[in-house]
């Protein structure tokens, strides 16, 4: 204590402020998705007035940057739209551990003149508009899934995201699922190549191009479509049921998902199976080491984590996301007591 | 020379050379940075077509043909209207619309691009939808305006750094006009000539600075990003169709860099800013090299006729 007074004493009177404050508060950065930025930033507000001490600092950059973030160590916690692969994992210089938090979907979201009625998709008929093999509306393999629909020989225009984003994960990993002939001419990527349609940039500019081109036919997250009140279709699902994607949709998918959770949570829900489900779902993922380096903040950072999948579930609903189911929570916190903490 | 000139001389000689560091240190980071993606493509990068960051194959091609495409279009569209409005204002403008004038067109230039992007999603792009669909079937069939008529695409993109063009060009054009001195159009007037022709001398007499100002609009509208990105549809597909959607490289770069996690991809993304890179620089020595052409040719024709022809004069 006495040589860090008479330290502090040489200080000027700024620098003995900031070493102050540092000495209580706990200050944590983390990078990536942008995704669930939203819940993320009402999360770190809601927990910082629990615990003022505790400030978390969190940059939505993106799924790619967010693990290249944590693989450089420039950052104490990532996130992440679509699960680390194993090359990435190895490439870490330590082990990385995947922590759901909520869950998302993704919605088809068209705009047909004429047209008022809800329409029905699968994936099949979803990966072929995709890959430019159905081109107008219609066509009997859309025809067929809406009969009481009055469709229009219009040409179909396919818009997708031009950004690379965890939205574009999601929406691919489901058409690559239903359809072999998808998985082998685009597969699976944050950003892929795009046999046929036009590009927008982000949520909003895929909903804008929707919107505006009569004719269209694109997918967004939904929060987006909830918040945006546009309408978006029902999927079929994988035991033949049309669903309308919904909060209770998403967590049902979730559900089915975690009898078979792998041990380190890296699973894709889409398409699967059970009744109720909604086939566009996906979690979204916290990245930590397992053994950080500072050990303050990984305490402070494993109270927050459980405090979220506990207490800061709540927050999901108003906020289009839906909640992890109770099973899965448990897993995690099982693994949350191996981080070293100490 | 006193030895606060000496040091005054260093300090700029610094600074002058710290400007050299920078540009030699952005080029030596992009290719150090885009190694993996130099040593596994080669020069094959240039003319390949595929972007595929599935297949991990990547190349420049259609970004390079986007860029250089929807820029010369839009120089195209902006170089009369922005040099109309720099003759207007600085030749014919009556002085109380002057100063009005010269605000607007600067106003233009400090519009974020964001802005004219969200501009471009909802008003230009469904007004050019209307045009491209009201077109006659016969200019159809050509193949500058092939394609389904989406709005979205290189017109859209072209319009829109036209715009954003024009009042870098239109300013610059603007200075350089006033620059030229009274006495080569009092001269004009004196030779008896009309209005249009003592303006055509000025722009002749600042041809040089008109041909820097439209360059200045070039490396904007090479470098432009959101905007574009928001309108051209970023289909990676070479298309001399004005209807297609296309991408250039500033917009894939900022599309797709956040989420590129694997080290191929993330090297051909900064190749592409090198490529970028290579482009800016050659278009800037080319414009260079045109305005010391310019200026020898009109230094030598001056010199070749040192001694006019006495002007007929009337009877």
């Amino acid at each position: 204590m006495t040589h860090m007074h008479k330290a502090a004493a040489t200080c000027a009177g700024v620098a003995l402020l900031v070493a102050g404050a540092a000495a209580q508060t706990v200050q944590i950065n983390g990078a990536g998705a942008t995704f669930p930025n939203p819940i993320y930033s009402k999360w770190f507000d809601e927990y910082g007035k629990l615990h003022p001490n505790v400030r978390i600092n969190y940059q939505s950059v993106g799924s790619g940057a967010g693990i290249r973030q944590i693989q450089a160590q420039t950052v104490f916690f990532g996130a992440t739209d679509g699960p680390m692969t194993n090359e990435q994992l190895q490439g870490s210089p330590g082990k990385i551990l995947h922590f759901p938090t909520v869950l998302g979907a993704v919605v088809p979201v068209y705009n047909i003149p004429n047209v008022n009625a809800e329409l029905k998709f699968s994936g099949q008929v979803l990966a072929d508009v995709f890959l430019g093999k159905v081109t107008k509306w219609n066509d009997p393999a859309i025809a067929k899934l809406n009969p009481d629909v009055k469709l229009p020989g219009d040409d179909i225009t396919v818009v997708h995201r031009s950004d690379s984003s965890g939205t574009t994960y999601i929406w691919v990993d489901f058409l690559s699922k239903t359809s072999p002939e998808f998985l082998k001419k685009v597969g699976v990527n944050t950003a892929v190549n795009w046999p046929t349609g036009v590009g927008g940039k982000g949520n909003e500019g895929v909903s804008g191009l929707v919107r505006q081109t009569p004719g269209s036919l694109g997918y967004v997250e939904l929060i987006y479509a909830l918040q945006n009140k546009i309408s978006y279709g029902s999927v079929q699902n994988m035991g033949g049921e049309f669903v309308k994607a919904s909060v209770a949709a998403v967590t049902a998918a979730a559900n089915e998902a975690a009898s078979k959770m792998p041990a380190d949570f890296r699973v894709s829900i889409t398409n699967a199976p059970g009744k109720g489900v909604y086939p566009i779902s996906s979690f979204t993922w916290l990245l930590l080491y397992e053994s950080p380096k500072d050990k303050a903040q990984a305490k402070a950072m494993v109270d927050f984590v459980k405090w979220a999948l506990t207490d800061g579930q709540k927050y999901c609903a108003d906020l289009g996301y839906a909640p992890l189911p109770e099973n899965v929570v448990k897993l995690e916190m099982a693994v949350l007591e191996k981080v070293k903490v100490s | 020379m006193t030895r606060k000139d000496l040091g005054f001389r260093i300090a700029t000689g610094i600074f002058g050379a710290v400007l050299v560091l920078i540009v030699a240190s952005i080029g030596y980071e992009l290719v150090r940075q885009s190694m993996l993606s130099i040593q596994k493509f080669g020069l094959s990068f240039w003319r390949t077509e595929i972007w595929d960051p599935v297949a991990g194959e990547f190349g420049a091609l259609p970004f390079i043909w986007g860029t250089l495409y929807s820029s010369i279009v839009a120089l195209l569209i902006a170089t009369p209207i922005a040099l109309g409005i720099a003759v207007f204002i600085s030749e014919l403008c009556p002085g109380w619309l002057r100063q009005p004038l010269v605000f607007l067109t600067e106003l233009l230039a400090a519009i974020p691009s964001i802005v004219y992007g969200l501009w471009g999603i909802f008003v230009l792009v469904p007004a050019i939808r209307a045009l491209e669909v009201s077109m006659p079937a016969v200019l159809r069939r050509l193949p500058i305006f092939s394609g389904p008529p989406l709005g979205v695409g290189m017109l859209s993109a072209a319009v829109i750094l036209a715009v954003m063009v024009i009042p870098f060009t239109s300013s610059v054009s603007r200075e350089v006009l006033k620059s030229v001195p009274p006495a080569q159009r009092e001269a004009a007037y004196a030779l008896g000539a009309t209005r249009f022709e003592a303006i055509r001398a000025a722009l002749f007499y600042a041809r040089t600075g008109i041909v820097g100002a439209i360059m200045l609009g070039f490396g904007r509208a090479l470098g432009e990003t959101m905007a574009v990105t928001m309108v051209i549809g970023n289909n990676p597909r070479v298309s001399l169709s004005l209807f297609a959607p296309q991408y250039t490289m500033a917009a894939v770069i900022a599309n797709e860099f956040t989420e590129a996690a694997d080290d191929l991809y993330l090297a051909a993304l900064v190749e592409i800013g090198l490529v970028l890179f290579i482009i800016t620089l050659t278009v800037n020595s080319l414009s260079r090299l045109l305005i010391w052409s310019m200026t020898r040719s009109a230094t030598a024709v001056a010199a070749s006729e040192p001694t006019p022809e006495p002007a007929a004069e009337p009877a």
